[in-house]
């Protein structure tokens, strides 16, 4: 009935503890599908992904937020869906919101928000855990500057502080060369270039040229 | 095509995965959705089954005069606990497709779906026993300790309707048409099954004229799960009668047939779901 498409084909790469891994390719690539085998959202139709360790999640901000339900409600509704207990939640509920900046509109139904603001909340959910694997897909580009800066910043201590093992998708080749020690380039289902992340993103970027 | 299993330790100390807790929050969702902007609230939880009761007491004594004692009182027994079954099962059956932006962004036990929605309409089926209270009351029909049953019956009903619940969501996920084809056979079924006409076959069976039906309702009877389960309601609640063993293994055993069924098609299927939704 339909015409079989693999979306990877054959892409092995090994990312250690502690390091920062970007990924970069041109939009149906393959990143984000990437991204949700290794969170185990997506099963691989044939070979093998081993992770070891806890998985943060960002491949879509604010999976299972309901726009009816208030701020409040929601972030204990997506903390549980993301694995945290209600203690947890309990006890770091300021922390998320505080990140967030959003503590005057938590009895406001989500639906309410703009797009940037539920970013906001989904991302200081998300990382309210220091989790062994962070995984972030161009989650970062939705809100405005000054938060995308402090998510950068959280993500930056993560890796300093905790030794958070990262895989970061985005179309911002210099954030993937500030941030990422290696990266893989990643195109039409194939492994193009894994290496350095200087050098993978300026064989990348020569692709425009 | 081979999918192997990944390894995966186990999430660590204080961020450990409790299915419980989302088991608790997604009730809580449905339950808000649910009453959110409504005046009565959750009121209507108990107003509606004796609003219906009243409807259907109106029809069926002027139209049919079953010679049923507390007639208000044995069709809401029946009603409320039918309405427990059709409510879970109809819910799960839609549960996995309604939830695909979640299966689709986190890892998640996809069971939580369907077991879910059979907790929300046991969460309601709970409400409304304070309307089956209330009629009780005002008929002056006293419980008595078979009331000790109910426990019992709960588990089988629950059991019989998470079985089905996940034999739907999965089925309903390549074929939609379950979705359409379930809504007519639960009519069939409630029909089929002794909430407004007598219990009791064979009173009831004298006075219908052709032997032919009457024979074949008395062998669906002995096959309806759901005919087993309102005869064990009324029993431990109006009746005073605890159903004996017999009774009883007869329940479980269609209980665990279908949880079965339920568990091997939704085991089987469920790593698919993702291509479908
Ligand atoms: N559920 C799906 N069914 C069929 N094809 C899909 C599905 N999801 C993604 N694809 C295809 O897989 C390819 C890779 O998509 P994706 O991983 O989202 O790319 P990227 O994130 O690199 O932009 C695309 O060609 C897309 O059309
Ligand atoms: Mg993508």
């Amino acid at each position: 009935m339909f015409k079989e498409f693999r979306a990877l084909n054959d892409i092995t790469f090994q990312v250690r503890r502690g390091d920062v891994f970007g990924l970069v390719g041109t939009n149906g690539s393959g990143k984000s599908t990437m991204l949700k085998i290794i969170a185990g959202v997506l099963e691989p139709s044939s070979g093998t992904c081993t992770v070891r360790g806890s998985i943060a999640p960002l491949i879509e901000l604010g999976a299972g937020f309901d726009p009816e339900l208030t701020a409040r409600e929601n972030i204990y509704l997506n903390g549980s869906l993301l694995g945290y207990s209600r203690d947890f939640i309990d006890s770091h509920f300021d922390e998320i919101v505080d990140f967030a900046e959003l503590r005057d509109f938590l009895d406001m139904p989500l639906k309410n928000y703009s797009s940037g603001m539920v970013a906001r909340i989904a991302f200081s959910i998300a990382t309210a855990t220091e989790p062994d694997l962070l995984i972030v897909d161009e989650t970062l580009s939705v809100g405005d500057f000054l938060f995308q800066q402090k998510c950068e910043e959280r993500i930056q201590s993560l890796i300093d502080d905790s030794h958070v093992t990262v895989m970061l998708v985005s179309h911002d080749t210099s954030q993937v060369e500030r941030m990422c020690d290696r990266c893989a380039w990643i195109e039409k289902g194939h492994l193009r270039m894994v290496g350095p992340a200087d050098e993978v993103c300026s064989a990348y970027r020569s692709l425009g040229d | 095509m081979t999918a192997r299993s990944q390894a995966r330790t186990p999430d660590s100390g204080q961020v450990r995965r409790s299915t419980l807790f989302i088991l608790q929050q997604l009730v809580t969702r449905d339950f808000k959705l649910k009453y959110r902007r409504s005046i009565l609230g959750v009121v209507w939880s108990v107003l509606n089954p004796l609003l219906m009761m009243c409807v259907l007491t109106l029809v069926f004594t002027n139209m049919f005069r079953f010679p049923i004692e507390n007639y208000p009182v044995y069709l809401i027994l029946g009603m409320v606990l039918f309405n427990l079954m059709s409510d879970a099962t109809g819910g799960a059956m839609g549960s996995i497709i309604q939830n695909a932006p979640l299966i689709k962004k986190v890892r998640i036990q996809k069971a939580v779906f369907p077991i879910e929605k059979v907790c929300f309409s046991v969460v309601n089926f709970g409400l409304s026993l304070i309307a089956v209270a209330i009629v009780m009351i005002f008929f002056r029909c006293a419980p008595t300790v078979s009331l000790v049953a109910l426990p019992l019956l709960l588990l089988y009903v629950i059991m019989f309707s998470v079985g089905i619940g996940l034999a739907l969501s999965a089925l309903s996920v390549f074929f939609r048409d379950v979705m359409h084809l379930w809504d007519v056979l639960i009519m069939a079924w409630n029909y089929l099954t002794p909430i407004f006409w007598p219990q009791d076959l064979s009173a009831f069976l004298t006075g219908i004229s052709n032997q032919w039906i009457a024979h074949a309702l008395v062998i669906v009877e002995k096959f309806n799960p759901m005919y087993h389960y309102v005869v064990y309601f009324r029993d431990i609640c109006m009746y005073a009668t605890i159903p004996g063993l017999r009774e009883n293994i007869i329940c479980l055993g269609f209980a665990l047939v279908s949880l079965a069924i339920g568990v091997i098609i939704f085991r089987k299927t469920q790593h698919k779901f993702i291509l479908y939704i």
